[in-house]
């Protein structure tokens, strides 16, 4: 009964609104209709004008002219009138007419275009692009050898519902991430429904009670993002075309919005890829797998890597020699190894360069609460919910991404474009580059290490001119502003009191271990859950049995790679592309105290590449720093380290970007963006010679455009 | 004023005689040019636009409508609907326990291309078989040619490379809107199921059962899937839900997991017993489908009969290319393996002789009809319906008594080449090798029995045969322990293998009853063009009172699977401890009659018994929930049966 009255009372309001709409519809359609025939009217002006002039004529001629009878008189009067009013009519008519005629076009125009698209043959000789890599390579007589692992990063991979709210019944079994269903477009037709059931819980990190929103498994789980935008689709046709198929490859789609070690918790999902992996290893005739992770799922499939040879309550119970019997390469494709310092401001304030970008350019759109959207507070509650955002904080601390002083990538170009110039310049005069050549740096060195700092003059000073307040304050128990009301947007923020943010800001600059203490300090509980499973530090000693616990898992400067001295790590990153590194913030304006209070400073601007709207840049592929992609695979496995006690083999192969050149080529066959770079041919390439049983000395062992090898000599680990 | 006058006096007229003047008006010279403006392609964009915005406009409220709006409207027009078995057994309290798998039948599951000729373009992980059907309509030949398996091989032709679907999304909906196992689904995942603990064991159904290992090592999967599924629930053991050919798959399956390595799975004596806990097999055609012979023989079945009977001009015309048509559909069906494990198994002992048939004295209804009073004629004259003539050449044959019955021998019959080969050699069918006299040798024959059905498709199609009876047998085992039974081409056949070692696993067999049933047919030759398919089924052949319809000669069953093939083994032939079932293995059987749905807002229905709508059932869905939340056969209320199956098996005489 009272279901069926909810219903009604349900149906009732839409209906109310779905009049409302006609309304307004209406409204417009009658505005057009006035406008258009205002229109027409001048046109007819000129007819109407006439009969105006015509009709008194008329009427005194009938006067005059009495041999018209009356009778006719009238009938003739009234076949002008109703002439008249026909015109009048046809007028009115012709408007809607006009319109319906114009859609009637616009529609048949579609379709006879549309029936065209299918009839013209599917190759086109003119829109066939150039051969695909796979097609040329499986001509050179490769074939499918070792099968392969995907391994999908953050945001890439579908999330479908199984389990929701009232509001979601419709939706069961459909994407609520990824894809154009009728899933992902409902963010548009219920967005707190969908907001709601994407967050986790925030106090455990999993499925708040009543919703169950699981990754979708299989190889349509990360191929597409959305249609038309590839994420794995390109480099599986390529591998299609050596003789892959679902036999002997198999993604290992996990929810990425849990921590590493609850995805096993709650879904199976580690050992789901343990026993995928033998199985793919049996029916292939003992072949060993060649894992391709991107992004996220290579710090994923580190974690996996420990997970799988740790004794069994916690781990897979694999044993010791489990990765030596099943991997042959690891080749991680924009690997986040030592995270990213976009993570940050992500978490911060939710934004990054895009949205920093946005406000500048419509400073009012995203403030304006005129829509009610409030879209960045929404955002940062969902996220914030999300155990893997911490998974990609910078790593190292001030060890590898610098402290207020110095940083391994000052001094060096931002990105690898200029200095490919400058180097073949040198090349010719056969001279060193020297540190002095680079003209940023006689300027003034970026201070990097400063990750994030309150204006952009704190930035650039002197460490010494910096205000000195003592850090303690983030460590003090949070003063809670218990006047503010909890609204309805509930971040932590919520319950801090204007003084910290303010105290926070007085601050000026954070590095790395100071914004972690910041993060510690801003949104506790948020900490407390994720680092439960995650930690950022630099291990002193590795033999510390503290270190079997799986929160230290995913950090490569916290665990040893395994004991498998066949197993080959590659690390596959775009070069090429300014990067975020680090931030100036502003406080937000004091009226939008309710939400986030702090934001980019988007005015800040350097005039070179390197600051912009308010964000320094580096070398990289968009999201990933060169040094987080690839210090590991140069410097921190390279040989026998404490960190790769077997010493395996790791090989570092960067990839240039260059955009496409012309619409045509999409999103580009040499572009490295973070995303883009899977469909960048050389990449494609590779990971082909690879499947098909090459080694990373066939490939022709490291290829390194960036200054990866001078910033990875800065940084002081002892390895 | 005259002008004044003007604009005011339309208003005052009356409609009617402004538009008699309208009329009037229109017919002038100077409006006609007026219209002409307005021609007839603008009236057609006119209209056009007008659809659209109609269109759009329903689009929008369709869109706008709230989601329970069409439950809403259901339930105005007939009521509240019964709880969903999911919702109802979760209020009583059930939860997920034991991991489930389904195994898709034939046709259902989903294809995908993989590599391709050129004409594939753009299909590159694209549906062949499920969703839409598009490429059928778009390039009926290069779909037609992906869709055959190689000849000789039964694997793939050069060069071209179809799989499976994989994921529960393999076979969930078979085309849009047609549910398979979308609504079971959908009730498990109430209890609190997930992709973790579901796994839709899909597989070439194109292929014969071993090679689907050979090829794609989908057994081995399955077997890996179920270990992983019951060590990540903690021990519970597996549910097995195999629906249709999957139930042969299943049988296949658990013979090979238990065989040692290089040809079965290697996984030991006991590993059923460790990880299954029931096998609720749904519409399973343990003993063949007599449907598969006419397909494999002259590739139609009672639909296209019926609209033979209907049009008989049209059809046996070339008119749509009809005929052409059936000659591809054989072509391709008579590439696929999997075809051939449905013919009817067991021969003469399971389904009738000459002169008797365990269904005889069936009479369609009857069970519906059991208060009112029958006459003993009319059931008498029912039981003049000899189904264990499963193929007869003519009516006349069909009901004759034995002795009368003259045949010839086809056997021997010498096999002419077909002088027109040349013009018909775009189409393989074997017809085309067996000639005139072949083709009159068959036909002479007059009656076959399930037994001599398959030597007559070894003689009409004797490559197809020789790779089928390389994996798959139809007879009847005399002593089991015979080691040629250890061969996989018997694994899929009831009568020829042992269940598995595992006492305390249960075996359902849940179908539905109640919708006629093709049993045995009767056949005609056909009198038109050499190129034609020889034989079609003869649908002018029509008896009142018996089951004879179109040619078709129908028992009680699931509109796919006759009860006898269904149920037998689960109600005689693996009943207590048999040579079948040496372990004893609990068996029950679980029939649901069949009622179709009491109006079209019901969609497919919800207490269908039909093959595919079956799935859909919610007294079957409410079984299969209570079996995977942990209870026995005995909990659920041990058998259910509607129909006359204990009767019919009791005819049987089969040594257990």
């Amino acid at each position: 009964m009272m279901n069926g009255s909810k219903i009604k009372g349900k149906f009732c309001s839409a209906m109310v609104s779905l009049a409302s709409f006609v309304r307004f519809l209406r409204l417009c359609f009658m505005e057009h209709v006035k406008f258009s025939s205002l229109l027409r009217c001048k046109s007819f002006g000129n007819s109407e004008k006439k009969q105006v002039v015509q009709a008194p004529d008329s009427d005194r001629k009938d006067d005059h002219d009495e041999v018209l009878s009356s009778d006719e008189k009238v009938t003739e009067k009234v076949r002008k009138r109703s002439m008249n009013k026909r015109r009048q009519q046809t007028k009115g008519w012709k408007c809607i007419d006009n319109c319906c005629w114009l859609i009637g076009c616009m529609c048949s125009a579609s379709w006879f275009l549309l029936i065209l698209a299918y009839i013209v043959p599917v190759s086109l000789p003119a829109l066939q692009g150039p051969e695909i890599p796979g097609a040329r390579l499986k001509r050179e007589g490769l074939v499918a050898n070792h099968p392969v692992v995907l391994v999908p990063g953050i945001i890439t991979g579908g999330l479908e519902l199984w389990e929701g709210k009232p509001c979601a019944e419709p939706l069961f079994r459909k994407r609520l991430w990824g894809g154009w269903g009728s899933g992902f477009t409902d963010i548009f037709r219920r967005p707190m429904c969908w907001m709601e059931h994407l967050s986790l819980d925030y106090e455990t990190g999993l499925d708040p009670p009543g919703i169950r929103v699981r990754p979708v498994p299989g190889l349509v789980a990360a191929d597409y993002f959305a249609p038309g935008y590839f994420v794995w689709a390109i480099l599986i046709e390529n591998l299609a075309q050596l003789g892959y198929e679902d036999r002997n490859m198999y993604m290992a789609a996990y929810d990425w919005r849990l921590s590493f070690q609850n995805t096993e918790v709650r879904d199976r999902s580690l050992s789901r890829l343990k026993c995928q992996i033998e199985i793919l290893y049996a029916t292939n005739g003992d072949k060993k797998v060649v894992v391709l992770p991107h992004s996220m799922g290579a710090v994923y499939f580190l974690h996996f890597l420990k997970w799988v040879e740790a004794p069994a309550p916690v781990g897979g119970g694999g044993g010791p020699g489990w990765c030596a019997k099943y991997i042959k390469a690891v080749m991680n494709i924009g690997p986040t190894f030592l995270g990213v310092p976009k993570a940050f401001s992500t978490i911060l304030s939710a934004e990054g360069k895009d949205i920093s970008l946005i406000r500048t350019m419509a400073s009012g759109l995203l403030e304006s609460e005129l829509l009610g959207l409030q879209t960045i507070e929404h955002v940062m509650r969902v996220s914030r919910t999300w155990d893997s955002i911490v998974s990609l904080l910078p790593k190292g601390g001030e060890t590898l991404w610098g402290n207020l002083d110095w940083s391994p990538e000052e001094g060096l170009e931002c990105s690898s474009e200029k200095k490919r110039h400058l180097q073949a310049e040198s090349r010719e005069n056969n001279t060193k580059i020297s540190e002095e050549m680079s003209p940023s740096q006689v300027k003034h060195p970026k201070r990097y290490g400063r990750v994030i700092s309150f204006g952009v003059e704190a930035s650039e000073v002197l460490s010494s001119q910096l205000p000195t307040i003592s850090k303690e304050f983030m460590h003090a128990s949070i003063s809670t502003d218990s006047n503010t009301s909890h609204g309805e947007f509930w971040t932590e923020y919520d319950e801090m009191s204007h003084e910290s943010f303010e105290k926070i800001a007085e601050n000026k600059v954070y590095t790395t271990t100071d914004l972690v203490d910041l993060l510690r300090y801003v949104a506790p509980k948020m900490m407390q859950r994720a680092e439960a499973h995650y930690s950022h530090g630099l291990a002193e000693n590795l033999e510390d049995p503290k270190y079997n616990h799986h929160k230290y898992w995913s950090n490569p400067l916290e665990t040893r790679l395994p004991d498998a001295p066949d197993m080959e790590t590659y690390c596959l990153y775009g070069v090429g592309i300014p990067t975020e590194r680090s931030y100036v913030y502003k406080m937000s304006p004091s009226d939008r105290r309710k939400g986030i209070p702090f934001r980019i400073d988007s005015s800040a601007d350097g005039g070179d590449d390197c600051l912009k709207s308010g964000v320094y840049f580096v070398d990289g592929d968009e999201t990933v720093p060169v040094l987080s992609g690839g210090y590991m695979c140069a410097k921190g496995w390279k040989g026998k380290t404490r960190f790769n006690p077997s010493g395996s083999a790791t090989y570092v192969r960067e990839y240039r970007h260059k955009p496409p050149a012309s619409v045509f080529e999409g999103r580009g066959l040499e572009s490295s963006g973070h995303v883009d770079i899977m469909g960048n041919v050389a990449l494609i390439e590779d990971i082909l010679r690879v499947a098909a049983g090459a080694t990373g000395p066939e490939l022709g062992g490291d290829k390194i455009h960036s200054d990866l090898l001078r910033m990875s000599d800065r940084v002081n680990v002892p390895l | 004023m005259p002008v004044i006058r003007r604009k005011n006096a339309p208003e005052t007229e009356t409609p009617e005689a402004s538009d008699a003047e309208d009329d009037k008006k229109s017919k002038l010279p100077e409006r006609k040019s007026k219209d002409k403006k307005w021609s007839c392609i603008d009236t057609c964009c006119w209209l056009v636009g007008c659809i659209c915005v109609l269109w759009w406009f329903l689009l929008f409220s369709y869109n706008a409508m709230p989601a329970s709006f069409p439950q809403f409207v259901t339930e105005a027009i007939t009521g509240p609907l019964p709880d969903p078995p999911g919702v109802k057994v979760l209020k009583e309290g059930l939860k997920v326990k034991h991991p489930v798998v389904f195994v898709p039948g034939i046709v259902t599951g989903g294809l995908e291309l993989w590599e391709g000729e050129e004409c594939t373009e753009g299909l590159f992980r694209k549906r062949l078989w499920g969703g839409t059907f598009g490429e059928v309509y778009k390039r009926p030949l290069c779909w037609m040619y992906h869709m055959s398996l190689d000849n000789e091989t039964g694997l793939d032709p050069p060069g071209v490379r179809v799989r499976p679907v994989t994921g529960l999304v393999a076979a969930d909906y078979f085309a849009a809107g047609y549910f398979v196992w979308a609504v079971l689904i959908n009730n498990l995942a109430r209890l609190g199921y997930e992709e973790k603990n579901m796994y839709m064991a899909s597989y070439d159904w194109r292929l014969s059962f071993q090679n689907t290992e050979v090829r794609d090592q989908t057994l081995s999967r399955i077997k890996s899937n179920i270990e992983l599924m019951v060590a990540t629930s903690g021990g519970k053991k597996a549910v097995i839900i195999p629906h249709s050919m999957g139930v042969l798959y299943f049988l296949h399956f658990m013979k090979w997991v238990e065989t040692p390595a290089p040809v079965g799975g290697g996984g030991g004596p006991n590993w059923c017993a460790k990880h299954l806990k029931a096998v609720m097999n749904i519409g399973g055609p343990f003993l063949g489908v007599p449907k598969s012979v006419p397909g494999l023989f002259s590739a139609e079945v009672r639909d296209i009969a019926v609209a033979r009977a209907l049009a008989p001009g049209i059809l046996d015309k070339d008119l749509f290319r009809l005929q052409m048509m059936l000659q591809h559909v054989m072509k391709l069906t008579r590439t696929w393996d999997s075809t051939m494990s449905m013919i009817p198994k067991g021969g003469d002992t399971i389904w009738g002789g000459l002169d008797w048939s365990p269904e005889e004295g069936y009479y369609p209804g009857k069970r519906n009809q059991n208060n009112e009073t029958q006459t003993p004629d009319q059931s008498e004259e029912a039981n003049h319906a000899n189904y264990g003539r499963m193929i007869s050449f003519g009516q006349e044959a069909a009901n004759i008594a034995v002795a009368e019955l003259k045949r010839i021998d086809f056997r021997d019959a010498v096999k002419g080449k077909n002088v027109a080969n040349s013009s018909c050699s775009d189409v393989w069918t074997e017809y085309q090798e067996i000639g005139y006299s072949g083709i009159n040798a068959v036909a002479e024959y007059k009656v076959y029995t399930a037994d001599e059905i398959v030597e007559l498709l070894q003689f009409v199609a004797p490559k197809m045969m020789a790779r089928g009876s390389a994996h798959f047998s139809y007879g009847i085992a005399d002593n089991l322990d015979d080691p040629k039974y250890d061969h996989h081409k018997y694994w899929s056949n009831p009568l020829e293998t042992k269940l598995p070692n595992a006492p305390e696993m249960e075996i359902f067999t849940m179908y539905g009853v109640g919708i006629p049933t093709e049993r045995a047919y009767v056949y005609g030759l056909t009198h038109s063009a050499e190129c034609h398919i020889p034989f079609q089924i003869d649908c002018s052949a029509d008896c009142a009172e018996s089951c004879l319809a179109g040619g078709v000669y129908t028992v009680d069953g699931d509109e796919t699977v006759p009860t006898l093939s269904a149920g037998y083994m689960c109600a005689k032939g693996w009943r207590g401890k048999t040579r079948f079932n040496p372990s004893g293995i609990k068996t029950y059987v679980r029939e649901y009659d069949h009622a179709p749905p009491a109006t079209l807002l019901e969609g497919r229905g919800t207490q269908s018994g039909a093959h595919v709508d079956i799935m859909g059932n919610f007294a079957l869905i409410e079984d299969i929930l209570r079996v995977a939340a942990g209870a026995t056969g005995e909990e659920l209320g041990g058998d259910q049966i509607y129909s006359d199956i204990l009767k019919w098996s009791d005819k049987i005489n089969l040594r257990l």
